[in-house]
């Protein structure tokens, strides 16, 4: 920790003596970063130049622009919930135990990260549509049916956005100094008593980020969502559909739910980095 | 509460083969070099790894025995351990640290508070209540994990070389506290070290392992002054004087006086001298060196290219020697020598009387 600056110092007091200029990157680096800023900036510049703003408040308290930005956050926090729920004990089997297939098994279970997700809406249909794997025992036996509601909104956003919950919060066991836990078993702590009062703290780090980023990427699921949920306004049009819809109709509106969308995710991403996301490494120690 | 160890283990490159028992109230040493399988015995004991061969039974309670299958984990045992480098955890502080255990097993939050606010009394800790462990020295660290193990009263308490990790004066109040503090539990103790002062200072025996096997076992003066390889020799064969310093001057119980370096707090003190450091002389020596004592040889070992010469005299002493500069002394035993030494060589270690010193003697070459 501070070690590690100490050892560091004599360098940088050399630098620091030569001028902040000598940490100048050279000029293609400079240019070719600038050029790359601006490729992400120009585009939130766009909607905020595009954004009828004398509309903007009508626009966003229209009743279709509430329900879906209701919907939106309802949803994606209860995908965010399972992701916790069922991501952390899977990420700890995939980082602790150790059984044959297990990269298959990993590698199943992150899969949805790198599927287009309307392939992911087409494998959900499959499985719990109406005459699907599940689904169709569903439906015939209880009644029951999961495409076209808010379940198969949330479902959707879970598929898609647990395994950034998993892949973060495996790292994190991975990187683990396991010799408190151990010290938690001397002490009488069962294995769960020690994964819920030593291991979960320590991972928190990695968790919250690896929650953080699930929830960022079920908020904007589209594709899933649409394809196993359909649009039904109130009940499975989230704010990425309705801003599809809306650019059909009006794009004011679209325009004025994208920038909340926007606002969303960039105040969570500046809020939550410094305090969880940034710094050293997690003190695990 | 007694432990009965037969631990066999092969682990990599250890194969390990130690039987051990240690009684209520007895603290045994288990000194040895690096890879010796110190640790893996007590991570055996602990539960944290199983035995291969053998059996573990903690006060009567079989924990580990391949023979039948029997396996109790760690939380179990009833085993408090005392690691290295403290392993607090990192995210509670000193007291929610003590009162861990007790929490693990069941005890209401309130109550368990209160008894570790209770411990961190004792170790003097109340005012680091509220700490977390980055905050804290080493040795308060340390004193708060030896409190979260003396919390849960433990049936038998493994220590793996608590004192390690800590610098020298640390080293000397954390081992007065550990004296204290298991004396009172009466429970069977298990020391790793490999200093020969917490040895004298904490344990009644000592066991060394070497290789994995138990190479030498008995008191501290025995094994220090019959070492039966060049490791237990460096290691644990050592002088150890104990006696009282008052301006530079050792006195011990018998009368003996070891000028000692004079920056040596005045109190109770454990002189430490390498017989290495010792020189020997068949005619008084002249010049510099403060410390001469007239003795007789009683025996030479030989280890090695070394000799090691045993002295009865006002001081028991080893001094070690090359197998010439033996020659060149020309003695046998029962010869009158004299032995000198610097006052400069000598390691003064302020420490109040340990277990080894029961007849109020710390010298370790006389088997009494």
């Amino acid at each position: 920790m501070t070690g590690a600056t100490e050892v560091r110092s004599p360098v940088g007091a050399r630098r620091t003596r030569r001028g902040a200029g000598a940490d100048r990157p050279p000029w293609p680096v400079l240019v070719l970063a600038g050029v790359a800023t601006l490729f992400f900036a120009l585009p939130f510049l766009g909607l905020l130049w595009r954004v009828p703003w004398g509309d903007a408040w009508r626009l966003l308290t229209e009743e279709s622009s509430l329900q879906a930005l209701r919907l939106s956050l309802v949803c994606s926090l209860s995908a965010t919930v399972l992701s916790v729920v069922f991501g952390v004990p899977l990420a700890w089997v995939l980082a602790r135990a150790g059984f044959p297939g297990r990269r298959l098994v990993r590698a199943l279970c992150v899969l949805s990260m790198v599927l287009p997700p309307v392939v992911g809406g087409v494998a959900l249909f499959a499985a719990f549509g109406r005459r699907g794997v599940v689904g169709g025992p569903l439906y015939d036996w209880f009644g029951v049916r999961i495409t076209f509601t808010t379940v198969a909104v949330i479902l959707a956003e879970t598929f898609v956005a647990m395994p950034f919950l998993v892949l973060s919060v495996e790292a994190g066991l991975r990187g683990l100094d396991r010799r408190p836990e151990e010290a938690a078993r001397t002490l009488g702590a069962s294995r769960w008593y020690t994964f819920r009062r030593v291991t979960l703290p320590a991972v928190r780090p990695a968790l919250v980020a690896g929650a953080v980023l699930a929830w960022a990427r079920a908020l904007g699921e589209f594709g899933a969502t649409i394809t196993f949920a359909g649009n039904l306004p109130g009940k499975t049009q989230t704010m990425p559909l309705a801003v599809y819809l809306a650019l059909e109709s009006d794009t004011g509106q679209a325009l004025v739910l994208s920038l909340v969308l926007v606002a969303i995710s960039f105040g969570v991403l500046v809020g939550l980095r410094d305090r969880w996301l940034g710094g050293g490494p997690p003190e695990v120690r | 509460m007694t432990l009965r160890a037969d631990v066999g283990l092969t682990l990599g490159q250890l194969d390990l083969e130690v039987a051990l028992s240690v009684d209520d109230g007895e603290v045994v040493a288990l000194l040895g070099p690096n890879g010796a399988g110190k640790t893996t015995f007590l991570r055996a004991v602990a539960g944290l790894v199983a035995i291969d061969r053998g059996r573990i039974e903690i006060g009567g309670t079989v924990v580990d025995d391949p023979a039948t299958g029997v396996f109790l984990p760690p939380e179990d045992r009833a085993v408090g351990v005392v690691f290295q480098e403290h392993r607090l955890f990192a995210h509670l502080t000193a007291l929610e640290n003590v009162a861990f255990g007790l929490r693990a097993r069941g005890v209401p939050r309130r109550e368990a508070r209160a008894r570790a606010a209770g411990w961190l009394g004792r170790l003097g800790l109340s005012d680091h209540a509220g700490s977390r462990p980055a905050q804290l020295s080493g040795g308060q660290s340390q004193r708060v994990a030896l409190g979260r193990v003396l919390a849960v009263d433990p049936s038998l308490i493994l220590l793996d070389e608590p004192l390690a990790a800590l610098d020298a004066t640390t080293r000397i109040e954390v081992r007065r506290d550990l004296r204290r503090h298991l004396e009172g539990t009466g429970r069977p103790t298990v020391l790793v070290t490999h200093d020969p002062v917490d040895a004298h200072a904490l344990a009644h025996r000592v066991v060394v392992v070497e290789g994995g096997r138990v190479s030498q076992q008995g008191d501290l003066a025995t094994v220090t002054a019959h070492p039966r390889s060049a490791y237990v020799a460096e290691l644990v064969g050592t002088n150890l004087v104990a006696g009282d310093v008052r301006a530079g001057v050792l006195t011990t119980p018998a009368g003996a006086v070891v000028v000692v370096p004079g920056d040596a707090p005045d109190g109770p003190a454990l002189a430490s001298i390498r017989p290495s450091a010792i020189a020997l002389h068949r005619r008084p020596p002249e010049g510099s060196p403060r410390n001469t004592w007239e003795g007789r040889i009683v025996d030479v070992d030989r280890l090695g290219d070394r000799v090691r010469v045993r002295l009865t005299g006002p001081l028991d002493l080893v001094a070690e020697l090359t197998v010439a500069g033996l020659a060149a002394l020309d003695a046998s035993p029962d010869d009158p020598v004299w032995a000198s030494l610097k006052a400069s060589e000598v390691a003064v270690v302020p420490a109040d009387a340990g277990p080894g010193d029961t007849d109020g003697c710390g010298e370790p070459a006389g088997e009494r």
